[in-house]
């Protein structure tokens, strides 16, 4: 299987929102309350365990004459975030439960009938982006529709993104075609775009990368994002190492005893 | 459509939106196209990416468009035609019209009488003016040498019409042979009088009115204007933005005369897009549930106590001698064959005299005042929700506890449904139908560039709930039933009623038509002799041996195999027009219909929208009728003379060419014209339940605009009620700047008050740059935006904003001014 | 069989297959048995109902119930695509707002009550029968005029051209109402 990703263009992002619908209407997400926030358009405001898509609003002051494609000055800014499936995913690490695991897809799955809302992955996640259902205390984030994507079909929010601000795809070609954009939008006098895609830290790059304008925070980016279980892995192995050596060495002792053959080691 | 159907012919978009992505530049105005139609900007998105195209925003508020956009001009509501006029001057000043294409392909040759006057020396008037009759006798509008109507009003301009029936152009009787220069030097060619109409409207005019700063809209200007030509089209795309106002159509007129004068109709990459707000909002029209047509744009006969009032009369008013219109008497009797049947006869009229006469304003707005005054006694909704939806919803409600009796049909209790829970002690008796949804039932819609798309059924309604088709066709048959031997009843027995329970595949073989022999191929071979039967020509055709709306294996550049665009599965309309006279290709860049002299045909990538065998040189014949007394160059082949219509004789009631007036409530005096504030031909229906500001007031201080958001549907039955749309815009807010937030001592979030000469409602304030105060004839102008979805049912709830609204009516389409008026904003204490 | 067991155990399938026991080894069977909800449903092709750009949908069904609704990526308008309203048309269709009883409210009551359909529609066609009786008018100035205008229709950009035909056929042409009008102005 190759490994998957989305590439989520801010500039060519209208910020509508289908990718939040789209999401709750195939992933069954219930709504996430009725609040009015005040800030821009953005009633969503972070993604949790019932947003799995969230379009971000980044406002500043207009200028005459200077549309938002202006090379000079953007005025309002969407950006569709979402998991971004990490190289190294610090939920994934943090999950004693073995809920969260890593699919032939690359990307970065809960099994809500194995979860047990212990919550530890929610402090793991660098982006903040896995929560818990208060209702039903068990974490829930972007599946990155592994059920759609198990028979071939892309994402839900890709596919109905309606000016090609989400694409879906083979991870390295995404990221080849997000190099080529940022190049194309330099030229166009756009200095301020950058691809997002932080592999120089610990998580190792993210199956989900953005195409931004300006600073990455505005767009609840962090430059250096780490994943703080970084060095449990190879604990949690040691860890599980010697335990099934233990294991095993009582049930060889079991097994020995039945058959009598073992003694002699 | 008057705007369009005026112009060009047809009361429709002369475009498809997947065209959009071949333009090199794009006007938006008067639209937010990336937050109401998301899916259409697509191809907006895709000419910005692949070809470069510059896109131009001119809209009150920076909005979701406005960030996608290249350049974003804030302007004054209300001041559109300043803006447009302005850029028609620009063009012309700088000769950047379209020569080749304007000579031959527009009226702009054509002689116009001595008795006309113009604006200019009329203090904002044009002749013909009649202020006790408060209209226009467009007389003096007509081509030089073409004969007055010797009966009656000038076509169009009687006064229970509306401006739908107009889009026939059956002007023509009136534009026979007119007399032309096609040097364009003559001081009374349409060139040369547009030229002085239009020469006020500069850029020094555009900063006083519309707050833009005239150096930007230069810049502005000449970007679209450069990509237009030979090489290079340039689109233009608006929705209500631009109808909904007092001076609508003929702001829409505006664009319509721009887009002529740089050559961009008919042309890939050109024309102009209008992005209508509801599934079926065109197909509505073509075939109408509007009082003053009928289907095919058919004017409905009128009570004329001049006329004799038979098939004959109308015929002989309606009909053009020349251009496509020459077909109507076709149409007509095709019509009532399709809807009395064999009871149809040439003896009988065809059953013409059955058909209600129009006696007066049977608009929405007129019976609805009409009702709220007691007249009338029952109501049908079916789809609607004026209670939340139209201006000045308390009095919208107001009439509804008039009724005796009020049937709504949705899919969810509406406000409609539900406003006698405010008003209880009213006597109306209410029915409420559930309705089949879009899943529930097989149809077609007819989309914003006039295609039929059918959808197939997928699962039976729930519980009661019936396609309004169902219930139409058990409706008459109950009625049927009910009918008596009285003369009254005729037309009832007579009516052809013979449905299958929700068939509406055989609803739709009806619209296309057939003959008495069996099968047509289209409105071509519809006779007026009774033979044929056709619900509406213009859609004939779409039942060619299979059901097109059906279609659904697209092929080539427009997608040719999907849907069917009405007329004749036409994808741009008035095509011709992108080669040029002698039938060969602008350029190769922009080629789309082409004469193919091997062939002895027109050809390319759409189907011509002309007669494939009339050659480039053809002369016309005028011993002939119709179609063939247009020459082989003449584009606009609804039209008697074959060309696009700068200059509009007869057919609109406020004008041949668009003047900037003030809306109803202005606080500013009227710039252009300073005698005369508003459209002097709209009808204030000023009454103490719909009252007025005063221009200025110092009441309102301030500009109200009103517009959609994304995350909703128009009142919201369609929104309110979900959950997962509900939660993304949960409550009213109003968008105002910083600096009036400032001036009412108000901070974001705050609630505040906004009210009208109407009413008073409440909203949380969004304070926001993206609305920015305008610098306009030396004072601070602050404007309020406000969308329109809210409404007292559903999962989230809020104040209804049309409320604020007066009950207006533009000239010729009779609707509301909504996005220019005047307010208050103050903090709730 | 404990053999079998012991394999489904994540720490010995990590051994046994050197993964680090987070991969596709620590699936569940609901998991692994994991499909798209609409696959081999039945499909109908659709267009969405919201605004005119008229974005092609399909739409997803099973045994008589509505699966999901997705964007056709067929369509040369859409191709797949879909706004937020077009993308929420599932629960446009299921969601539990939607009335699916005829409601009357009878004069100056405080609440609705439901009515057979059948009755309804009886009730519905004399009112509309009486009313057209008491307000024909025949003619006017000795001609023709055969209108009835006591009695309005208003809707119609919602509903398909085959309904907004079969509404015009019989107010206008069969009954005579004149006031018949919809939110097309554009």
């Amino acid at each position: 299987m190759t490994t998957t990703g989305f590439l989520t263009d801010s500039t060519l992002c209208i910020g509508c929102k289908a990718c939040e619908v789209a999401c709750k209407e195939w992933n069954d997400v219930p709504d996430d309350g009725f609040l009015w926030s005040g800030l821009s358009y953005d009633n969503t405001l972070t993604l949790g365990a019932s947003s799995w898509r969230h379009v971000k609003f980044v406002e500043h002051q207009p200028r005459t004459g200077c549309g938002g494609n202006a090379p000079g000055h953007s005025t309002w800014q969407f950006s569709s975030d979402v998991c971004k499936h990490c190289g190294n995913a610090g939920c994934l690490e943090a999950c004693p439960t073995g809920s969260i695991v890593r699919t032939e897809f690359g990307s970065v799955y809960v099994q809500p009938d194995v979860c047990n809302g212990c919550g530890y992955c929610v402090v793991a996640c660098p982006f903040g982006v896995i929560d818990r259902r208060p209702d039903d205390g068990r974490a829930f984030k972007c599946t990155f529709c592994y059920d759609r994507q198990k028979a071939g079909m892309e994402p839900a929010c890709a596919k109905a993104c309606p000016t090609g601000s989400i694409l879906f795809g083979d991870l390295d070609k995404l990221q080849r075609r997000g190099e080529e954009r940022v190049e194309q939008l330099h030229a166009a006098g756009m200095d301020d775009a950058s691809l997002y895609n932080p592999t120089d830290t610990s998580v190792g790059g993210i199956h989900a990368m953005f195409l931004i304008r300006g600073d990455s925070r505005a767009y609840n980016l962090p430059p250096k994002p780490e994943v703080p279980t970084t060095l449990l892995p190879r604990a949690w192995t040691a860890a599980g190492i010697g335990a099934a050596a233990m294991v095993i060495g009582s049930l060889a002792a079991f097994a020995m005893c039945g058959s009598g053959r073992s003694a002699k080691r | 459509m008057p705007g369009l159907g005026t112009t060009f012919g047809r009361g429709g978009a002369t475009t498809a939106q997947q065209d959009l992505a071949n333009a090199d530049a794009i006007l938006i105005m008067g639209s937010s196209m990336a937050e109401n139609h998301p899916v259409g900007f697509q191809w907006v998105i895709e000419a910005r990416e692949k070809s470069g195209a510059k896109i131009i925003h001119v809209d009150p508020r920076f909005n979701r468009t406005s960030a996608m956009a290249d350049y974003w001009l804030p302007l004054r509501a209300g001041s559109d035609i300043v803006f447009l006029g302005a850029m028609i001057n620009y063009t012309l000043a700088n000769d950047r019209w379209f020569r080749d294409y304007v000579i031959p392909y527009t009226n702009a040759s054509t002689i116009l009488r001595e008795d006309f006057v113009d604006t200019e020396d009329l203090g904002g008037l044009f002749s013909g003016w009649d202020p006790e009759k408060k209209q226009y006798d467009s007389e003096t509008w007509l081509y030089d040498g073409a004969s007055a109507k010797s009966e009656g009003t000038q076509p169009g301009m009687h006064e229970n019409s509306g401006g739908h029936g107009k889009d026939r152009s059956g002007e023509a009787q009136n534009l026979d042979h007119p007399r032309r220069d096609e040097t364009l030097q003559h001081p009374r060619c349409v060139f040369q009088v547009m030229k002085r109409h239009f020469a006020r409207y500069t850029p020094r005019m555009v900063e006083e009115v519309c707050g833009i700063p005239a150096e930007r809209f230069i810049e502005v200007a000449d970007i679209f204007t450069a990509a237009s030509g030979r090489e290079k089209t340039a689109a233009i795309c608006y929705a209500v933005g631009w109808t909904q106002h007092s001076t609508g159509v003929q702001t829409i007129r505006a664009a319509a005369i721009l887009q002529l004068l740089l050559g961009n109709i008919g042309r890939p990459g050109g024309g102009i897009m209008a992005l209508r707000g509801h599934a079926s909002i065109q197909g509505s029209t073509d075939i109408p549930t509007l009082y003053d047509i009928l289907p095919g744009y058919l004017p409905m006969p009128m009570h004329d106590a001049e006329s004799a009032g038979d098939l004959a009369a109308y015929i002989k008013k309606n009909r053009s001698p020349k251009g496509w219109w020459y077909n109507l008497d076709k149409y007509i009797v095709s019509l009532l064959k399709a809807y009395y049947g064999d009871a149809a006869t040439p003896e009988n009229d065809f059953g013409f005299e059955w058909l209600p006469r129009l006696t007066g304003d049977h608009s929405y707005f007129g019976y609805w005042l009409d009702m709220a005054d007691g007249a009338l006694e029952g109501l049908f909704v079916m789809g609607q929700n004026p209670a939340v939806g139209s201006p000045n919803g308390k009095l919208e409600r107001k009439a509804l506890t008039k009724l005796k009796w009020l049937v709504v049909r949705d899919l969810v209790e509406t406000e409609t449904a539900t406003f006698w829970k405010k008003e209880e002690d009213c006597d109306t008796e209410v029915f409420f139908f559930p309705a089949a949804s879009h899943v529930e039932k097989a149809g077609t819609f007819t989309n914003t560039q006039r295609m039929l798309q059918w959808r197939e059924q997928a699962v039976e309604p729930p519980g009661e709930a019936r396609s309004e088709l169902s219930f139409m066709i058990e409706l008459g048959k109950m009625m049927k039933a009910r009918a008596t031997e009285l003369n009254r009843d005729a037309p009832l027995r007579a009516l052809a009623w013979d449905y299958a329970d929700d068939d509406a595949d055989q609803v739709l073989r009806e619209i296309h038509g057939k003959s008495r022999d069996g099968a047509i191929k289209h409105f071509g071979e519809l006779k007026n002799d009774g033979s044929t039967s056709c619900g509406c020509w213009i859609y004939s055709g779409v039942y060619d041996g299979e059901n097109k709306a059906l279609k659904r294996e697209p092929r080539g550049r427009y997608g040719h195999g999907w849907g069917y665009a009405w007329p004749l599965d036409r994808r741009i309309l008035y095509n011709r027009a992108s080669a040029a006279p002698d039938g060969t290709p602008w350029s190769e860049r922009k080629k789309l219909v082409w004469w193919d002299e091997a062939k002895g045909e027109w050809g390319g990538d759409d189907i011509p929208d002309f007669t494939r065998g009339k050659r480039p040189d053809f002369a016309g014949d005028e011993s002939r009728g119709g179609d063939e007394a247009l020459r082989g160059d003449a584009p606009f082949i609804m039209h008697p003379d074959g060309v696009g219509w700068l200059w509009v004789a007869s057919g609109l009631k406020d004008g041949p060419l668009p003047s900037h007036y003030e809306p109803l409530e202005s606080n500013l005096p009227n710039a252009v014209h300073p005698r005369q504030q508003s459209n002097p031909a709209s009808n204030r229906m000023e009454r103490p339940d719909n009252a007025y500001a005063s221009s200025p007031d110092a009441r309102f201080p301030y500009v109200l605009t009103t517009y959609r958001l994304t995350e909703h549907h128009t009142s919201g039955a369609m929104s309110r009620t979900l959950s997962h749309l509900a939660e993304l815009q949960p409550e009213l807010f109003a968008e105002i700047s910083p600096e009036l937030a400032k001036e009412v001592g108000v901070a974001n979030g705050d609630v505040i008050k906004i009210s009208s000469a109407r009413a008073e409602i409440e909203a949380r304030a969004l304070v926001t740059g993206r609305m920015p105060s305008l610098d306009v004839q030396g004072r601070r102008v602050h404007q309020v935006g406000l969308p329109y979805h809210f409404g007292g049912n559903g999962l989230v709830t809020g104040d209804v904003v049309n409320d604020l609204l007066a009950i207006s009516e533009e000239p010729n389409v009779r609707i509301m001014e909504a996005k220019a008026l005047t307010c208050d904003v103050r903090r709730k204490c | 069989m404990l053999a079998e067991l012991l394999l489904k155990w994540p720490l010995i399938r990590q051994l046994v297959n050197g993964g680090d026991g987070t991969g596709v080894e620590a699936m569940s069977d609901t998991t692994k048995a994991l499909r798209p909800k609409n696959e081999g449903a039945n499909v109908a092709r659709s267009i969405c109902p919201y605004c005119a750009v008229g974005c092609g949908q399909l739409v997803y069904h099973r045994d008589g119930k509505v699966v999901s609704i997705e964007g056709d990526p067929a369509s040369p308008i859409s191709r797949g695509h879909l706004c937020p309203k077009g993308a929420d048309s599932f629960q446009l269709v299921t969601h539990d707002a939607r009335v699916t009883r005829v409601k009357y409210r009878a004069p100056r009551s405080r609440e609705w009550i439901e009515l057979p359909l059948a009755q309804a529609m009886e009730m519905v066609a004399d009112r509309a029968w009486k009313t057209r009786e008491r307000t024909f008018t025949e003619s006017k100035d000795g001609k023709p005029v055969m209108q009835c205008t006591g009695m309005a229709h208003l809707g119609g950009a919602t509903l398909d051209n085959e309904e907004n035909y079969l509404i015009k056929k019989l107010f206008t042409a069969g009954l005579g109402m004149v006031c018949v009008s919809n939110q097309a102005r554009i």
